[in-house]
């Protein structure tokens, strides 16, 4: 399957991927009303580590062989049949965090903000190209088969 | 072929998925003694303290059976194993044969002996039934004890200060989750719990449970009496081996399993909180009651009962996540070593914020951690732990609360992060 791909050579730490991702899982999709009017605010599923110039995005790495689902005790988590996408029901999540304890890439988070649940990267389902890869400057975020 | 699996949780859905993954024509038949489709057992807390909706509590869609082509036999129990005959017999005294065997009983309230424990009123916590049957007495409860503080204990006194009862734990140990904690992630759990109102009494445990019709007190070890209606025993969970006792099937506390979760019966295997099997940290075979144990060696069974020889059990290790008065806690493997034994320590602790992180090494391995009051990413540190990373370099970052792939050198750090599995 298409996975996303950082190279962290080219990646300047803009977060710009933040803010399209947020923006992207906001409900009206509006950069403005995301940030200053929706309450709660939904959160970027990428996320960008930095440590001096040094800095990638990470988000799910959709494993093949995912411990999170494996872990999830309620059900949540599954594996979308048709794109291979591991996605995450936040209705049947009750933020147990026993996907946080086994995601070896600490790619999902605990959203806190409203219904506490996990929050993690679904590739943007429906779109050709998950809207980080579009919206990279420099083409930091490669979206690929693996 | 015919699969026949025992057991209706984490372990079986593991196996199912499993041989669905590669098969569409064996015949598999569930048998459980709970009448339920799947549900997710660890979710009865939530529900007795009223968090969610029953059907909440399903684990999978209502078409998984349908959709899996799978055969259920729900609220029939299994009273013996005929092995040589490759059958089971139920209740109903109807046989059902086999060619492949799964054991995934899963596990069973340990009851110790205390005086009054047939009394209406005294329960444990592990299954459906025992939330209903704890919410149905409510009504005529104001004060409930807590028998054990472990992870099961905890979840139930929570639940029931929820629904506005009034709750005492009551733990053997010296502190709190004794058995996955050290002392100072208990404090600071201990101390939230008594601020959300949950009086905690350790080292003491209760002797009797005391009334006439019903629970009116129960007797402490040193001489107290308490107050209370209501008693859960939730001491801990053992292996629900029962239908196998006097069998040739192999137990110890478990029923042992091989890496291909073979029991030492042909054609039968074993998976989940009913196994003992290997563990990696401490290295001996040992039961590992732990959902994502029982999923995994669920899945790893049912490649195996199909021929697919692709999945192996490379051993597994404790670890739990759990959130204690709002505050969410992890442990991972060996929290608390003896002193000596040449493991090396590193902890952070902020006492203000109960931020508290703790990571054990053994020669340059992680072989445990702590995390409590703050939690995100501590998955990096299990994978670390299960992968046997050599930590070495950057030992010192691990209890770092920004520890993170930035702190690894770029090759471990691009061999993590791009080559995938």
């Amino acid at each position: 399957m298409k996975r996303i791909f950082v190279k962290e050579e080219v990646c300047m730490g803009c977060r710009l991927c933040e803010i399209h991702c947020l923006v992207e899982h906001s409900k009206s999709k509006n950069i403005f009303k995301a940030f200053k009017e929706e309450n709660p605010r939904t959160l970027p599923r990428i996320f960008v580590e930095e440590k001096g110039t040094l800095s990638f995005g990470l988000q799910c790495r959709h494993c093949e062989e995912a411990y999170c689902l494996e872990a999830c005790m309620s059900g949540a988590l599954y594996r979308d049949e048709k794109t291979g996408a591991v996605l995450h029901n936040k209705e049947q999540c009750v933020g147990c965090w026993m996907c946080v304890m086994v995601c070896p890439y600490g790619a999902i988070q605990r959203d806190l903000n409203g219904k506490k649940a996990a929050s993690k990267c679904d590739l943007c389902v429906g779109k050709e190209t998950p809207i980080c890869v579009m919206k990279c400057p420099n083409h930091a975020l490669e979206f690929r088969e693996s | 072929m015919r699969i026949v699996i025992i057991g209706n949780s984490a372990a079986a859905v593991g196996a199912i998925e499993a041989v669905r993954k590669v098969d569409r024509s064996t015949l598999i038949t569930v048998i459980s003694d709970e009448p339920h489709s799947v549900y997710s057992r660890p979710l009865i807390s939530y529900f007795l303290a009223g968090e969610i909706k029953p059907e909440q509590l399903c684990y999978r869609p209502k078409d998984f059976y349908k959709k899996t082509h799978v055969r259920t036999l729900l609220g029939r129990r299994v009273v013996k194993a005929v092995f040589e005959d490759k059958a089971v017999q139920l209740d109903n005294g109807e046989k059902i044969s086999y060619d492949r065997l799964l054991i995934s009983t899963g596990g069973k309230p340990f009851l110790p002996k205390i005086e009054g424990l047939d009394k209406p009123g005294v329960c444990t916590f592990t299954k459906l039934e025992d939330a209903k049957k704890i919410s149905s007495l409510l009504k005529d409860t104001q004060k409930a004890a807590v028998i054990g503080g472990g992870l099961i204990g905890l979840k139930a006194a929570e639940a029931l200060k929820k629904r506005n009862i009034e709750v005492t734990i009551v733990e053997l140990a010296d502190h709190i989750l004794s058995l996955t904690m050290d002392e100072t992630a208990a404090s600071i759990l201990e101390k939230a719990l008594k601020k959300e109102g949950v009086h905690l009494i350790t080292s003491n445990t209760v002797e009797a449970i005391l009334g006439d019709d019903s629970v009116e007190s129960v007797r402490l070890a040193d001489g107290k009496l308490l107050n209370t209606q209501l008693v859960v025993v939730a001491i801990g969970v053992i292996p629900n081996v029962d239908p196998f006792k006097g069998t040739a099937l192999g137990i110890e506390k478990g029923i042992l399993v091989n890496e291909r979760m073979e029991t030492n019966i042909p054609d039968v295997y074993a998976a989940g909180d009913v196994t003992q099997a290997y563990d990696k940290i401490l290295k001996c075979y040992r039961t590992i009651p732990i959902w994502p144990n029982a999923y995994s060696q669920g899945k790893i069974a049912g490649y195996q009962m199909t021929g697919n020889k692709k999945y192996q059990y490379e051993g597994s290790f404790m670890m739990n996540s759990i959130e204690v008065a709002h505050i969410p806690t992890i442990s991972i493997g060996l929290t608390d070593p003896p002193p000596d034994n040449g493991y090396q320590i590193f902890k952070k602790l902020d006492r203000v914020s109960g931020v508290y992180r703790k990571v054990i090494l053994r020669g340059d391995v992680i072989v445990g951690a702590i995390f409590t009051g703050q939690i995100d990413r501590a998955g990096i540190m299990t994978g670390l732990l299960r992968d046997g990373v050599k930590v070495k370099g950057f030992k010192k970052e691990l209890v770092n609360e920004q520890f993170g792939f930035v702190s690894l050198p770029k090759t471990l750090r691009k061999e993590r992060l791009l080559n995938l599995k």
